[in-house]
């Protein structure tokens, strides 16, 4: 399998304090990541550097390679505008904008100029069904995205990100904010893009990792400590740390 | 009495306290809303005697076009037309509103998501500072730089609507500008981040999120702003020209409400007819502010509501 990410010895500097210590860790095509570790650990500063969301953060400073598919991403050629629209991002937070549900999904496709009604309706459909919130809302997409259901606000976030057809996915502890209910839900729609998109997921709940994803990676003060096949990784950790975290011995 | 059964039944000193502050403050608010009835009432009474004992139409007040209550038309009745001063009232409020709201917006873009460090350190203190000046004077610098400008641009005399306009603008510009600020600062971080995380550029994400998530304070901001245009007397007065006239162009001399009723209310009789009509003048100014504050309102529960 090809890597679409891959990241070497990447530092990141919030101020003086270094956040990120020289994390080496290459992603492939399609599947599910998951990034684990206590709070503070470095694993969402990680994460937002694959997107340079980082960026916007007074201060910040970053040395090491993020290469996205051989680029690197924070090379002089870099658009952020076009890596944003290929590594899409959802948040912790439902954050849907203050639009209707159909506004909300097309918005990156009306960014891209993408204008023709029927290609939006279209998109608007297949990303809604994608994750797995056409059926709640397909009666009134005209409705205020703020009016729905926090679980319902984040698949419709979810939505808007597959609209513009990202080729990787990230998501910063995407289900922490909802209850278990709307958390399967997401879960259960992971699953299904995980054939067509590179996705890497934030998540504090080690179940959680261990039911979605193919591969976790272990990140504890800045380092990572130890990346290896999801059930590897939970049933024969190499290093002390990983176990003492995963058999909940702290964190 | 026993000490037990005393200290249960008695009032505590602390709930003692929480009354007395619930009396005051409750004389507070009582004070307040006399103040604001009275004054309505005061004006109401006085207003509406032109209508009832000097018995002129509300329609020829309305609409009629030349104001000198104190001589009698050639069909007997009162010349008390106020359209004029009504309509130069309007026409500098949406005129000066129409011009300081794109450049209130561009300030406050600029003070919140283009430069937040130069905004809090220059631009803000700048624009308090021009709240506080005092409108005499900008009223005399009105009068001794906008007017000649008109007039030397435009010709005529240089009092008018237009120089009225161009004060009112100064005048209403920091206000609408820091009221847009707050609503710019209150919107979410989230919404734009999710945007940029969407591919937008900081312009993009502006114009099509921050913008749109801010438009009910920003169009609150705007009606501020006229509410003040619309009850400003002193700098308008200095620079209109003060002719009772229907406004004919934009640089001819006319009149607003504000500007007939701080020259005319002192050189008139309490309870005369010239006197009473100006106090019409009032009340409608203050049916106007309240109009104001209606829409500022209706405005706010929309905005809630989403």
């Amino acid at each position: 399998m090809s890597k679409i990410i891959e990241t070497n010895d990447v530092h990141l500097y919030y101020g003086k304090k270094e956040a990120l210590k020289g994390i080496d860790l290459d992603f492939n095509e399609k599947g599910i990541t998951a990034l684990i570790g206590p709070s503070g650990c470095g694993k969402s500063t990680y994460l937002r550097t694959l997107n340079r969301m980082n960026d916007l953060i007074p201060g910040v400073t970053i040395t090491g390679a993020v290469k996205l598919k051989g680029e690197d991403i924070y090379g002089p050629k870099m658009d952020t505008v076009s890596l944003r629209k290929n590594v899409g991002m959802v948040f912790q937070q439902p954050n849907p904008f203050p639009f209707s549900i159909y506004e909300n999904v097309v918005y990156g496709l009306r960014l891209a100029g993408i204008k023709d009604k029927a290609t939006l309706d279209e998109a608007v459909e297949k990303s809604l069904k994608q994750a797995a919130v056409w059926d709640d809302v397909k009666d009134d997409l005209g409705k205020n995205a703020l009016a729905l259901s926090g679980g319902q606000q984040q698949r419709v976030c979810i939505a808007r990100v597959l609209a513009v057809e990202p080729e990787v996915i990230l998501l910063d502890e995407p289900t922490s904010a909802l209850d278990p209910g709307s958390s399967s839900k997401i879960e259960n729609m992971l699953l299904e893009l995980r054939e067509k998109y590179t996705i890497i997921i934030v998540t504090h709940n080690l179940q959680q990792a261990s039911r979605i994803s193919d591969r976790t990676a272990f990140f504890l003060e800045g380092h990572l400590i130890e990346v290896a096949p999801t059930r590897e990784l939970f049933t024969q950790p190499k290093h002390q740390e990983t176990d003492d975290y995963i058999s909940g011995r702290f964190g | 009495m026993d000490p037990i059964r005393e200290s249960l039944l008695k009032k505590s000193k602390a709930s003692k306290l929480e009354m007395r502050g619930k009396i005051i403050t409750y004389f507070c608010i009582g004070l307040i809303v006399a103040i604001v009835l009275a004054i309505f009432y005061f004006v109401a009474s006085k207003g509406l005697a032109t209508f009832f004992t000097d018995k002129v139409s509300i329609k020829d007040f309305l609409l009629g076009k030349s104001w000198n209550p104190g001589t009698l038309d050639k069909s007997g009745k009162p010349e008390v037309g106020a359209l004029p001063m009504i309509s130069g009232s309007f026409f500098v409020t949406f005129l000066s509103a129409l011009i300081a709201t794109p450049f209130a917006i561009g300030t406050a873009i600029f003070m919140v998501e283009i430069s937040p460090n130069k905004g809090s350190r220059i631009l803000q203190p700048v624009t308090e500072l021009l709240v506080g000046i005092p409108s005499v004077v900008y009223g005399f610098i009105g009068l001794s730089v906008v007017v000649p400008f008109v007039r030397s641009i435009f010709g005529g005399t240089g009092f008018g609507i237009l120089s009225g306009t161009f004060v009112l603008f100064v005048m209403i510009l920091p206000t609408v500008t820091s009221m847009t600020v707050d609503t710019l600062k209150s919107v979410p971080r989230y919404y734009r981040e999710a945007s940029l995380a969407l591919g937008a550029t900081r312009w993009q994400t502006i114009y099509k999120v921050i913008l749109r998530a801010a438009t009910p304070g920003i169009m609150t901001a705007v009606v501020f702003g006229m509410a003040r245009a619309f009850g400003e007397a002193l700098a308008v007065q200095m620079v209109i020209g003060n002719a009772s006239l229907m406004p004919s162009s934009l640089i001819t001399p006319s009149s607003t409400l504000t500007s007939i009723l701080t020259m005319g209310i002192g050189n008139t009789v309490m309870g005369s007819l010239e006197n009473n009509a100006l106090w019409s003048l009032a009340l409608i100014l203050l049916l106007m502010s309240l109009f104001f504050n209606m829409v500022v309102r209706v405005i706010g529960k929309r905005g809630a509501l989403k």
